[in-house]
């Protein structure tokens, strides 16, 4: 079932030529098939006109003057029926061509602009997720791609056709009667007014229609994702209240919208049949008046035929001209995606496994040796130096704000040797997790330095300089896939022992193997299936498994419970023996036996050191640690 | 299924039944039309008698008129019906999943349950909406036109019954096979979509883990897949058109064929037999025959593509809520806050082995204050869930006031038991239209003192709008302490027998946890007291303590009983101790 789309009531594209243009530019691949397309499309439009035509011909040139001379020799009709019917042929042919060579080129196009998108967002900083909601990207994958190939396979083609059946059938129409021509203007003129009023009265409501469907759909997305509340406060029959007013709002609108597009057909239909009259009454005068000598009967018969086949391809580029400019909006919101500036890295230091002899002399290896070292080029030498990758990290007067003119962060200095833990505690907002976020770039810092092994991180590949440090989040997000599968992300190459050993180290293996399928337990929407503590031992145990020399906790113990969060504890810290651990957690418990702890506010390290010297100094430290304040 | 279905028409039966009629009215002028063309045309114009002409052109128009009429109605009614029939079909589902209880919801999952209310409701809507016109519309057209052509001539109409067939064969082969290609595409789309929103969600492990190419590859792989069904199925559908043109083209050759002759033999006179006029018509009817064939295929395509939505939306129609208020007599009435577990037992799905609580025996004075704690998994929300009735146990009794809870009226025994749940969620609105959930006619003073209490107030005067401050959807322009503390103060402004804060302060630091406690000690005396808690410090001071262990209860005690005989407790309590003491 397709997605219902639900359109950004009617936006229109802001510089639509240039849209197009870049849209079509995907097509280039596909000239060849488009050139043939048109071909195609000239010859079945002929046919269809002549198919229109047929029935005056035969009449003018076959039947009646049989009839007249009273003549049973039909070879001249078979004839004619021989030559009608090869048309027709080619007609068919033609649009059967036509179609499928439209395939791969709206298909074709349609996944090369989806993957084009997908690849793009892979390299998009953090800093346009942040701006943007998921349910704004992700309509971009849906609606809009759906709405662009609709454009591209269906919209353009057709609206190509219609002008070229339009333009056949009028040089038809003139060549049978110019007087007639003149007349049908007028009609169509008439008929396209009425439809144009009907369609943009319709187009009022739609929106209507569009936006109180959205407030519809989003009162019971709420409602539903807050279904419990509501029940434990019984407050279904207000819910059902609210919900009664949005749905008759919606079906009032709706109903408008819908009527007035129901109607289209009716009208269009029977005005043709009007025009049909029209035409009849001034025809027959025409010929009745001037004995066939401004009209001929058999040219009236096929103008009259003709005067329909006109008003069809009228009434479809009108059709079609509304969803391609709705189309050209969805277009421009794709394109706005691809023309995002990519996350910038112009590092060149990378990551290597290596081989360090006794006297501290590194080579690079080939085969993973449990050892890194940085390689580290230099363009001016012509050398290349390795250092041995410990996870020393140091912060110098470092500056960083989301928005130019809202430090977080201003001269942190901090300095972790290989083998420390970290602590950050602050109140919401104090930068602790910005810290973090720093150390592997997700942002870029404003000012001051940040070494990683006394390499600026800047000089670092980010790939690489990511590669080396584990990261767990306080808000878990595991993939679609089994448990195993989800703890092998964090090293893909690991062996099921590998990955059941860092589970076991997270304390996660007792829980998993109670799952129904154990380690192949098929997780889906987020590990739904789990509670948050689950899914955060199954967090840490990705981690683990990628064994980094430096590791990152970011409340990532926060829905375990204190008894299992010993557990895990321990396990990490045999784990991170030697190794450097920034942590940042809710409970002190947790940071107590941290090497150094910074207590942040509004973006400034305001005390540091540990728990017994914070204590001793009896300030910010000592005064949560005694619960005399906030940590929110 | 459908039945049940039909029975959303309701106060639109007029409008779905009319506008059937209306299009019956509109077919058969658009059958007629053809006739009056050809007497228009035979006795008009070809014998050039402009009183005829104009007649009949004046016959015409109003046939034009009435059978635009009869369009506009049947536009009308089928829009009315239509969308009638969706606000009806939405108004039973949300209905019914308001009756849903907790272990309803989670059958289902609540993303299913908004996509079942919103894109598949869309979905019916539109197949409804065809089924009254189209679905009418073309077996009409098909037969007065048939009718009509069969008038006219006989032989001529026996034509289109050869070309019938080939279109029936064409038919029944395409259709299955395109139509499980796009099932099975649509699916693949799923996936794909799925993909990208876990990448969107999940961006921060993904670029941490530098899985950006791995995610690629996984989904421009889906992809690929959704291009090679989609072009499979469509180069198949691209033979549908030419498919029909051979038919209406084969059948005007060989209607110019016969008809040619029939008109030469009988020297277009009409009295004899076939007219040029007559011979006109007839190809109108090749194209209104086919072509409503035609649409009939159509009409099969999308029913079959409805079936799923249909059977989604009758699943919630049917499903029944597995927890309802006893149907006699039931107590309205909660004399005090004192629970009484005895023995029970509850396992979330009826053929679960797993018992996921065992043998509870728990009694609870009206009034008192009951800590709970317990690891990750210990079924702690479990029991509590039990109270309020979200869930009925599977063994043993649960009583409130001294009454088995299953005799209660749900929306009585809810509002006295009033629970702040694990996952708080805050709704679009003000903090006062959030804090009247709790209670609707809560005056001002109520709302201020209930957030006094839960230490609420002074940071909703912070706000500038105070009170009227706007929460955003889920609460997210709130912090998880404030969010914990103005649903605390929801729930008591329920005035509740029984309060249930199901780890409802892990946010709030101690002080400020110590001091909502201390309100209720002092305002709500009364009122039972349940808390869920990983701090040892938010319950220490009840009169009771639970410590839960893989769904039993392991000990109960006060806090000094506890620390002298239970060893998990004792664990706990050194653990979170640790550093203080010095």
């Amino acid at each position: 079932m397709p997605p219902v789309k639900f359109s950004k009531d009617g936006r229109k594209a802001r510089d639509p030529k240039k849209t197009l243009l870049r849209l079509l530019s995907y097509m280039k691949n596909y000239i060849p098939h488009l050139l043939a397309v048109m071909v195609c499309i000239v010859v079945s439009a002929i046919a269809q006109t002549r198919g229109s035509q047929n029935i005056g011909n035969l009449v003018d040139d076959y039947i009646l003057p049989m009839v007249a001379s009273g003549s049973r020799d039909f070879e001249p009709l078979v004839k004619y029926l021989v030559g009608i019917a090869a048309i027709f042929g080619a007609g068919m042919l033609a649009s059967f061509l036509q179609q499928y060579l439209m395939v791969p080129v709206g298909q074709g196009t349609q996944k090369v602009i989806r993957d084009e998108m997908f690849t793009k967002m892979q390299r998009l900083p953090l800093r346009y997720f942040d701006s943007n909601t998921a349910g704004n990207i992700m309509s971009r994958y849906t609606s809009d791609i759906d709405t662009l190939r609709q454009m591209v396979s269906q919209s353009i083609p057709q609206t190509f056709s219609s002008i070229i059946t339009l333009v056949v059938v009028f040089i038809a129409m003139v060549r049978a009667s110019w007087i007639l021509t003149i007349v049908t203007m007028f009609t169509v003129a008439g008929i396209m007014f009425v439809t144009v009023t009907v369609v943009g009265k319709a187009g009022k409501y739609f929106i209507g229609q569009q936006k109180s469907l959205g407030a519809l759909n989003g009162y019971v997305e709420e409602m539903i994702n807050g279904q419990k509340v509501v029940k434990v406060f019984t407050h279904e029959e207000i819910c059902k209240e609210e919900f009664d007013k949005l749905n008759n709002e919606l079906c009032h609108n709706a109903y408008t919208a819908g009527r007035l597009s129901n109607m289209m057909g009716p009208i269009n239909n029977n005005l043709g049949y009007v025009q049909y009259s029209i035409l009849a009454i001034v025809g027959g005068l025409l010929v009745v008046s001037s004995g066939g000598e401004l009209l001929e009967l058999g040219d009236l018969m096929t103008f009259m035929l003709l005067s329909r086949t006109f008003n069809q391809p009228i009434s479809q580029v009108s059709n079609q001209i509304n969803s391609i400019v709705m189309a050209l909006a969805g277009a421009e919101r794709v394109f706005d995606l691809m023309d995002e500036p990519a996350e910038v890295d112009e590092g060149y230091v990378t990551l290597v496994n290596a081989n360090i002899d006794e006297a501290g002399n590194i080579t690079e290896s080939e085969k993973r040796t449990g050892r890194w070292a940085w390689k580290h080029p230099h363009k001016a030498a012509g050398t290349v130096t390795y250092t041995e990758l410990k996870g020393d990290i140091v912060m110098d007067m470092v500056d960083f704000a989301y928005v130019p003119e809202k430090t977080v962060l201003q001269d942190i200095t901090l300095y972790a040797k290989p083998g420390q833990k970290i602590a950050f505690v602050g109140a919401t907002g104090a930068g602790k997790t910005t810290i973090t976020n720093l150390i592997n770039r997700f942002y870029d810092i404003a000012d001051g330095k940040i070494r990683y092994d006394g390499i600026n991180i800047n000089k670092i590949k980010k790939a690489d300089l990511r590669r080396s440090l584990g990261v767990v989040l306080q808000e878990t997000n595991l993939f679609t896939g089994t448990v195993m599968d989800n703890i092998r992300y964090g090293k893909l190459d690991a062996t099921d022992e590998e990955c059941i050993h860092a589970a076991k180290l997270a304390n996660a293996h007792d829980f998993i193997q109670r799952l129904p399928k154990g380690y192949d337990t098929e997780l889906t929407n987020n590990g739904a299936s789990l509670s948050q503590g689950q899914r955060q031992l199954i967090a840490i145990a990705r981690a683990a498994v990628a064994d980094p020399p430096v590791m990152i906790l970011d409340e990532a113990t926060s829905s375990i419970d204190t008894r299992t969060e010993k557990l895990v504890q321990d396990g990490m810290d045999a784990l991170m023996h030697g190794r450097t651990v920034f942590v940042i957690a809710h409970r002190l418990s947790t940071i107590m036996n941290s090497d150094c702890i910074m207590v942040l506010d509004h973006g400034r390290i305001i005390e540091r050191g540990n728990h017994d010297d914070l204590i001793a100094q009896k300030g910010t430290y000592y005064q949560l640690y005694t619960g005399a304040f906030e940590l929110e | 299924m459908i039945k049940r279905l039909s029975r959303c028409i309701r106060e639109y039966k007029w409008a779905a039944i009319l506008s059937p009629l209306c299009m019956i009215g509109e077919v058969s002028m658009e059958v007629l039309i053809p006739l009056v063309m050809a007497d228009l045309y035979d006795y008009g114009i070809v014998m050039q008698n402009m009183n005829t002409v104009v007649t009949k052109s004046v016959q015409l128009i109003i046939l034009a008129l009435l059978s635009l009429s009869f369009g506009v109605a049947s536009a009308t009614f089928a829009s009315k019906a239509g969308t009638g029939f969706a606000k009806n079909l939405r108004h039973d589902m949300f209905y019914r999943v308001q009756n849903f209880s907790f272990s309803n919801i989670d059958k289902f999952s609540t993303a299913s349950i908004v996509t079942r209310l919103t894109s598949d409701v869309a979905n019916l809507q539109m197949t409804f909406q065809m089924m009254i016109r189209m679905a009418i519309r073309s077996p009409m057209m098909l037969i007065l036109a048939m009718f009509s052509s069969m008038r006219i001539s006989v032989k001529l109409s026996l034509i289109f019954l050869a070309a019938l067939p080939i279109l029936i064969i064409a038919l029944v082969v395409l259709t299955p096979t395109v139509f499980k290609i796009f099932d099975r595409a649509f699916k693949t789309y799923d996936r794909l979509n799925n993909v990208v929103q876990e990448n969107i969600h999940g961006v921060r492990v993904v670029k941490s883990f530098v899985r950006e190419e791995k995610e690629t590859e996984k989904f421009t792989s889906i992809s690929g897949s959704i291009y090679n069904d989609f072009s499979k199925a469509e180069r198949i559908l691209a033979l549908n058109s030419p498919i029909m043109q051979f038919c209406v083209y084969a059948c005007m050759i060989a209607i110019s064929w016969f008809g040619a002759n029939m008109v030469v033999a009988s020297g277009n006179n009409p009295d004899l037999g076939l007219t040029t006029g007559e011979l006109s018509s007839l190809f109108t009817y090749t194209t209104q025959i086919l072509s409503s064939f035609m649409m009939f295929s159509m009409i099969f395509v999308m029913l079959t593509m409805s079936r799923t939505p249909l059977k989604r939306c009758y699943e919630i129609l049917v499903e029944q809520p597995d927890l309802t208020s006893p149907t006699d007599i039931c107590v309205t009435e909660v004399p005090d806050g004192s629970i009484d577990f005895e023995n029970v037992g509850f396992r979330y799905n009826p053929n679960a082995l797993h018992r996921t609580l065992k043998e509870v025996e728990l009694h609870i004075p009206s009034g008192s204050t009951v800590g709970i704690i317990g690891g990750t998994g210990s079924s702690k929300s479990t029991l509590v869930q039990l109270i309020p009735r979200l869930y009925d146990v599977s063994e043993g009794t649960l009583k409130v006031g001294g009454i088995d809870v299953r005799k209660y009226d749900l929306n009585v025994l809810r509002d006295n038991v009033a629970m702040v749940l694990q996952k708080n969620e805050l709704f679009s609105g003000t903090i006062k239209d959030n804090l009247r959930w709790g209670n609707p006619d809560a005056t001002d003073e109520e709302l201020i003192h209930a957030c006094k209490l839960a230490c609420a107030h002074d940071f909703i005067i912070a706000f500038p709008e105070g009170y009227d401050h706007k929460i955003e959807q889920g609460g997210t322009n709130v912090s998880g302490g404030q969010k914990q503390r103005l649903c605390i103060a929801r729930a008591l402004l329920k005035k509740p027998k029984i309060l249930i804060l199901d780890d409802s302060t892990s946010a709030v630091d101690t002080r400020t946890d110590a001091l909502i406690r201390q309100a209720f000690r002092d305002e709500i005396p009364g009122t039972t007291k349940l808390i869920i808690a990983q701090r040892i410090s938010s319950i220490q001071d009840a009169d009771m303590i639970v410590v839960m262990e893989n769904g039993y209860i392991h000990a109960a005690g006060t806090h000094e009983e506890l620390l002298a005989s239970s060893p998990i407790y004792q664990e706990v309590y050194y653990s979170q101790q640790k550093g203080a003491m010095e």
